[in-house]
């Protein structure tokens, strides 16, 4: 095995080696349209250690983690926890996002998760859209959703921030 | 007085290599009662052979100890060459200084050395006490059974019918033929499986030397190869008792249930069959001439999908082996219903095409380039119910895309599994199983068709998917075993098995259920415990559990054993 290979194996905890190609994962995929390769493609992409251009790759961002190939793959290959394992590698190299707006919605997540334990809506929203400069995609439902109270102001609390902390610092380097 | 004589071998320079041939010689013409000893480059070569002949005639040894390789590979050569010289052969022992010294110990010729030399006295000090023995001769019952009647069972029963053997059948189902009377037509020549199988059926049944139980099984197996008994529930409920000497397990197979693939829909979706009801449906209007219809509302088929892998080469939801006779069949059934509905299409879903039988890769070659079937090449993730038509989301990973679409039937090629009561079958005959429950050949490439247990047989896909063509090779193997087993007049067996001192024995049974072979029983009249010495494999389970020291393997008894260690911890202390 090559040694990006290795390393996303050992990252994700996946048998990339098992796979033979039977596509089945690409067959159900509901995001497949959106990726350079179907899904088989991107698991022999690492097998033969193509790392700069997965890296760079839509389809790297662009998986929504539904687990239908997972479930389904007969050798018991997760793509989804491989593309987890190939993002934390891509950010760790500033390897520039392929979907810069995906690649935000995750960075104002995980920081408002890391800020407060759990997410505080409000303030992700305000990061998100900071990031994108994109102010007026989704206002209407984003009102809507205000005034039923699913974006309050002010962020809960959570018990085990502490811990939270703890989890959030020993994978600082991984996310 | 013992005349002990030792033969070192230096198997070229495997042993003499490694180990001071010549010095293990000298050391060892110093003990005690060694009246010989000498060493040479092969002693399994003739030359070396007549090395320990003459020595044996000349010098009257009573005793042998030759260091060389492993008993597995020359011990029947060395015992061979001493019977020739009248010295009875289980006076002769292997001192193993190959395998377990000069290999294991290159680089350290001194310190292997000293190990040859231990092992050779240690050997000395065991065959001192060795006895003189006799091969156990049990006598033998010229009659065979086969349990099951499929084209496999009924192949061997046939041919060892044929051959003049009384032949038993054992049928679960009521009548002969298994899956066979099926299926529609065969590979590769679409020679219609009835016209394999009815003949061969009316033979079973008018054969004067076949005795046919149907809609019957085997209840209890007891004895040993020669020698069985066996109990049999019949179709009226009666038990019935035959006595036979060997006997083959054709159990066969069945398809992995269709339930199992749920993503496939199977057992929910009405047209979407298993690979053996498509067969009925293509049976059905071979014999009507009316096209095959689809399940749910008779409309004929115009498109099939077939599944290949259907629960196989699936290691971690289903079975992880190749059924092996998917990729043919499905190119048969994909030729036939083409044939049949003349308009229609097939399609295959398949991650590779395997045919590794005669003709075979010819045949699926011009049915896919005659008759336009499409391969697409991918396993498909989900199938559909629309309205009676079928959907299916699958992908070609030759074209990499993705690919929707619609058909009237979907016929799943289901994993061949073992078929039902498989565990019972094995309990009963002693014939263990691997992992899948597929049966156990005793050595896979040299003794295919051996099972575990002495004189039980295995043929057809009851050890591996099977087409007819193999099945059949094998049901031909074991009846050809069956008569070179029936070729002797007795049977003979090695005598290196357990032996019981009535005087010690008390009768306490505690090794009737630590025996694995069943070969102890306590004899309450005599008050002790017998070997049963037909099915005694010398293992020494017995001596290791009976209390009274009563038991011991023969040539291989306590008193031989704590000797070898004495002389061996004899030599650490000096060391």
């Amino acid at each position: 095995m090559n040694e990006f290979a290795k390393e996303i194996s050992e990252r994700s905890g996946q048998p990339i080696s098992s796979c033979y190609q039977c596509g089945k994962c690409s067959a159900g995929c509901p995001a497949v349209q959106w990726f350079e390769w179907p899904n088989h493609g991107f698991i022999r992409k690492i097998q033969l250690g193509a790392k700069e251009e997965l890296l760079k790759s839509h389809a790297l961002w662009m998986c929504i983690a539904c687990e239908t190939c997972g479930t389904r793959c007969p050798n018991d290959i997760h793509i989804s926890s491989i593309m987890d394992a190939m993002r934390s590698m891509a950010k760790a190299e500033k390897v520039a996002s392929a979907e810069p707006s995906v690649m935000a919605f995750h960075t104002s997540f995980v920081d408002s998760v890391a800020k407060y334990g759990r997410v505080h809506e409000m303030s992700m929203l305000v990061n998100y859209k900071l990031k994108t400069r994109d102010f007026f995609t989704d206002v209407g439902v984003g009102m809507k959703l205000f005034f039923k109270g699913k974006i309050p102001l002010k962020p809960s609390r959570v018990a085990g921030k502490a811990d939270i902390d703890k989890v959030m610092a020993s994978s600082a380097d991984k996310r | 007085m013992e005349k002990i004589g030792v033969f070192v071998c230096w198997c070229g320079s495997n042993i003499a290599g490694s180990v001071n041939v010549e010095r293990v010689a000298e050391l060892a013409r110093e003990l005690p009662d060694v009246i010989h000893a000498e060493n040479y480059m092969y002693m399994c070569s003739d030359p070396g052979q007549e090395l320990i002949k003459a020595a044996i005639r000349d010098k009257g040894l009573n005793r042998v100890v030759v260091a060389s390789c492993s008993p597995r590979m020359h011990e029947k050569t060395f015992r061979k060459a001493a019977t020739y010289e009248g010295l009875n052969p289980f006076l002769v022992e292997i001192a193993n200084v190959r395998e377990q010294c000069s290999w294991v110990h290159q680089g350290d010729k001194d310190a292997a050395t000293r190990k040859a030399f231990n092992i050779v006295k240690a050997t000395i000090a065991k065959v001192r006490r060795n006895a003189s023995l006799e091969e156990i001769r049990v006598p033998l019952t010229r009659r065979a059974m086969v349990v099951g009647a499929g084209i496999t069972g009924l192949t061997a029963a046939l041919e060892l019918a044929d051959a003049g053997y009384e032949t038993v059948v054992v049928e679960r189902d009521d009548q002969p033929g298994g899956k066979l009377r099926r299926l529609s037509k065969t590979f590769p020549y679409h020679e219609t499986a009835d016209a394999i199988l009815l003949p061969r059926i009316e033979e079973l049944k008018n054969h004067e030397n076949i005795t046919l139980y149907l809609g019957s099984k085997v209840t209890e197996v007891t004895g040993y190869v020669g020698n069985f008994e066996v109990k049999i529930e019949t179709s009226q409920g009666e038990e019935a008792e035959e006595e036979i000497g060997a006997l083959v397990v054709a159990t066969g197979y069945d398809l992995y249930p269709v339930e199992k693939m749920s993503e496939y829909g199977g057992g929910k979706i009405a047209n979407v069959v298993d690979s053996l009801t498509f067969e009925e449906m293509l049976k059905k209007s071979m014999e009507s001439g009316e096209p095959v219809k689809r399940p749910s509302d008779g409309k004929p088929i115009e498109s099939v999908m077939f599944i290949q892998c259907s629960g196989s080469r699936d290691p971690e939801h289903h079975k992880p082996y190749c059924s092996r006779v998917c990729c043919l069949y499905t190119s048969k059934q994909a030729t036939l219903i083409s044939e049949q509905n003349p308009g229609a299409r097939a399609f295959v879903s398949f991650m590779d095409i395997r045919t590794d039988c005669k003709l075979t890769e010819e045949y699926s070659q011009q049915n896919t380039e005659e008759l336009g079937i499409v391969y697409i090449r991918g396993r498909v993730s989900k199938v559909w119910d629309e309205n009676g038509d079928v959907g299916i989301w699958t992908a070609d990973t030759i074209s990499d895309q993705r690919i929707e679409m619609k058909t009237d039937l979907v016929v799943l090629a289901m994993a061949v599994e073992p078929s039902k009561g498989y565990e019972e079958v094995s309990q009963l005959f002693r014939a263990s199983t691997d992992t899948n429950g597929f049966f156990q050949e005793s050595h896979i490439k040299l003794r295919p068709v051996e099972s575990s247990t002495m004189g039980v047989y295995l043929a057809g896909a009851a050890q591996y998917p099977k087409d007819i063509t193999d099945s059949v090779s094998q049901a031909l193997a074991t009846a050809g075993k069956i008569q070179s087993l029936f070729a002797n007049d007795e049977l003979t067996q090695d005598p290196l098995v357990c032996s019981v001192d009535p005087d010690l024995c008390s009768a306490c049974g505690l090794c009737v259920p630590t025996c694995p072979y069943d070969a102890r029983e306590v004899d309450r009249r005599a008050q002790f415990s017998r070997v049963n010495e037909a099915l005694c494999q010398g293992c020494g389970a017995c001596v290791a559990v009976c209390p009274n020291k009563s038991c011991g393997v023969k040539n291989d008894s306590p008193t031989q054993v704590l000797n070898q260690i004495d002389v061996l911890v004899e030599d650490e202390s000096a060391a």
